[in-house]
């Protein structure tokens, strides 16, 4: 059997890089039609119609948003039109640049690849198995320029504005000696219970801030109960362990319990490594902080921040061991698992409202009585929200959607 | 002044990123996502610290021969010779001391992640034991809560729906469990989570007008 010359072997290949080259070259190779060879051959598709650029609102200027009407030939089941390029130009003679390609039945794009304030020209090629068609007209210039104020938030703003106004209300009154009224949150009082019962079984207790790094408000306000838990900790002379994933949150940590220490007017009782540096690596730390649960057997488990799948882990070896053990989180996949294997959960703001509560500090109360009012605000809004559209008005909804 | 001007700075930069979530403005949005980046500097000089702490608490717990030291030895060799490897490869490879063919890739596929896996599966058996917990029915409320549990658990598997398709569409179990996922717990997942947003707010606007400012260490 003779073998085939590599031209003979090669030649459809061939001519289908050739057709691939002309499709993702820029340049004056795709701005052209590309009819396929008459015959049986399939002719190239209509052209698409009617492009539309305009600069993207309530952004940078990073973007152009386009906007077209399909090829004729752009069906359901018609396999004319395979995909379409988006094809950019400084200049309206070109060069084209293709920005990219959109699936057959698409008729709207984001370019996020534009300059800011540089003036473009765009147009739409159909591509079908007949070849490539390119829009008969160009559209631009359009350029893409920054905007000062995104006005799709504008509820947010309004909304932040509010819940800022009753808080320093709250918290200027709280000033003046008007100290808000806040209901008891059995959690946050057993944080004490669990702490004296370590001290009187004289081992230690174990707080855990979470596993993620200082960007998430959980861990900051994991931190800023920490602070309170180490005081009473010093108060009871009773030993602390920190085990903490990220270095940021670590230095913090070291900084709050020191300050503990220093607050309960015991600062030479403070151990250096009470502090530890774990592991960024969620199993790592797990097994770590499991392994200080099993060997040095913490009479007190505390859980403040943000947890993932290591939550019942953590909170299941805890139970074992027949610790005391609280827990808050505002994470709400984990909260049943602490439910269940905690003596305690602080649910979802409770954790926030914790260090406020604990500390007792007029103005901090005063900005939970803030949010309290402000959910009143939210709740009358979904109600006449709802009330809206069941009567047909979307203003409230539009107004509130944001981007 | 020492507390003064870490509580000014925070306060500016506070403000300063809340306007950029409104303000898509270059001259804000470019300085915003500048302050984002560099926070990656500030980290690498935080790792310095914590693989100092690791150094000195497990040198510590094996000077004083704590209970089971000899693991400490383990841990600090695994971390000098992970650390030394990977200091290696990273000038070997320019930087990609995680490429294919690298041998921190090779203690990532077959030794770290063998292990992450293994800690992670044991979240099956802790489930079970925590489930049969959660599930006991000593009150109403964990009566009421087994039943949705019971209801949601056959309804999202063939044989729900299969003994129960002789009955109305709405009175099956896949539409039972569908109307408890979707109203009733949707609407307490709702509350929680809007609760603990205005909780993110309070405590944010805590942070940047120093009122919370016990991350600034006791010292006065």
């Amino acid at each position: 059997m003779t073998k085939p010359r590599w031209s003979q072997r090669s030649r459809s290949a061939c001519l289908g890089s050739l057709c691939f080259l002309a499709a993702i070259v820029p340049g004056p190779l795709t701005a052209q039609t590309a009819p396929a060879p008459a015959g049986n051959h399939p002719q190239p598709p209509a052209p698409a119609s009617g492009l539309e650029a305009h600069d993207a609102p309530n952004d940078a200027g990073r973007a152009v948003d386009l906007k077209w009407s399909l090829s004729p030939e752009d069906r359901p089941g018609a396999k004319r039109v395979v995909h379409y390029y988006v094809e950019r130009a400084t200049k309206p003679s070109g060069p084209w640049a293709v920005v990219d390609s959109v699936p057959a039945g698409t008729s709207t794009k984001s370019d996020q690849t534009v300059r800011r304030d540089t003036n473009y020209f765009y147009r739409i090629t159909a591509v079908g198995p007949g070849g490539t068609t390119a829009a008969l007209s160009v559209t631009g210039p359009v350029r893409a320029s920054s905007q000062w104020v995104n006005t799709t938030r504008a509820s947010v703003l309004v909304f932040s504005a509010m819940f800022f106004a009753f808080v320093l209300y709250f918290i200027r009154s709280a000033e003046k000696g008007k100290k808000p009224f806040v209901r008891r949150i059995a959690g946050i009082d057993a944080i004490e219970e669990a702490i004296g019962r370590a001290t009187e079984m004289g081992r230690s207790v174990l707080y855990i801030p979470g596993i993620l790094d200082i960007d998430d408000i959980q861990t900051v306000a994991g931190l800023v109960i920490l602070e309170s838990v180490a005081r009473l900790t010093a108060k009871y002379q009773t030993p602390i362990t920190v085990p903490v994933t990220y270095p940021i949150p670590f230095t913090i940590a070291e900084e709050m319990v020191k300050g503990g220490y220093l607050h309960a007017g015991r600062p030479e009782q403070y151990d250096p490594n009470s502090v530890r540096f774990v592991s960024p690596e969620q199993f790592a730390y797990v097994a770590a902080v499991t392994g200080i649960m099993l060997r040095d057997r913490p009479a007190a488990h505390i859980f403040m921040g943000s947890f993932y799948a290591e939550s019942l882990l953590l909170a299941e070896t805890g139970f074992a061991t027949g610790a005391i053990q609280v827990a808050g989180t505002a994470n709400v996949h984990q909260l049943p698992f602490f439910v269940v294997a905690c003596d305690y959960t602080l649910i979802g703001e409770e954790l926030y409202a914790a260090s406020a509560y604990l500390s007792g500090e007029p103005k901090l109360v005063g900005s939970l009585k803030g949010a309290d009012l402000m959910k009143i605000a939210i709740v009358t809004t979904v109600v006449v929200g709802c009330l809206l559209e069941s009567l047909g008005i979307h203003a409230l909804t539009l107004w509130m959607t944001t981007q | 002044m020492k507390r003064e001007l870490p509580l000014a700075i925070t306060a500016a930069i506070g403000v300063f990123m809340i306007l950029s979530f409104f303000v898509p403005h270059q001259a804000v949005s470019v300085p915003a996502d500048f302050l984002q980046a560099s926070a990656i500097i500030v980290v690498a000089f935080g790792y310095v610290l914590g693989g100092a702490n690791v150094l000195r608490v497990n040198f510590d717990g094996i000077y004083k021969r704590q209970p089971d030291w000899p693991y400490k030895i383990l841990l600090l060799a695994g971390l000098i010779v992970t650390f030394a490897i990977g200091a290696i490869d990273g000038v070997e490879q320019h930087g990609g001391f995680l490429d294919q063919g690298t041998r921190s890739k090779w203690i990532y596929d077959n030794l770290y992640s063998p292990m992450s896996a293994t800690m992670f599966s044991l979240l099956a058996f802790f489930i079970a034991s925590a489930a049969f917990r959660a599930f006991r029915i000593r009150t109403v409320e964990a009566g009421l809560l087994a039943l949705a549990a019971l209801l949601v658990m056959l309804g999202r598997v063939p044989v729900g729906d299969l003994a129960t398709h002789w009955l109305p569409a709405p009175a099956r179990l896949g539409a039972i469990q569908d109307w408890i996922m979707n109203v009733p717990q949707n609407a307490a997942k709702r509350a929680i989570l809007i609760g603990a947003a205005l909780g993110v707010m309070a405590t944010g606007l805590r942070v940047i007008l120093g009122i919370e400012r016990s991350y600034l260490s006791g010292e006065e």
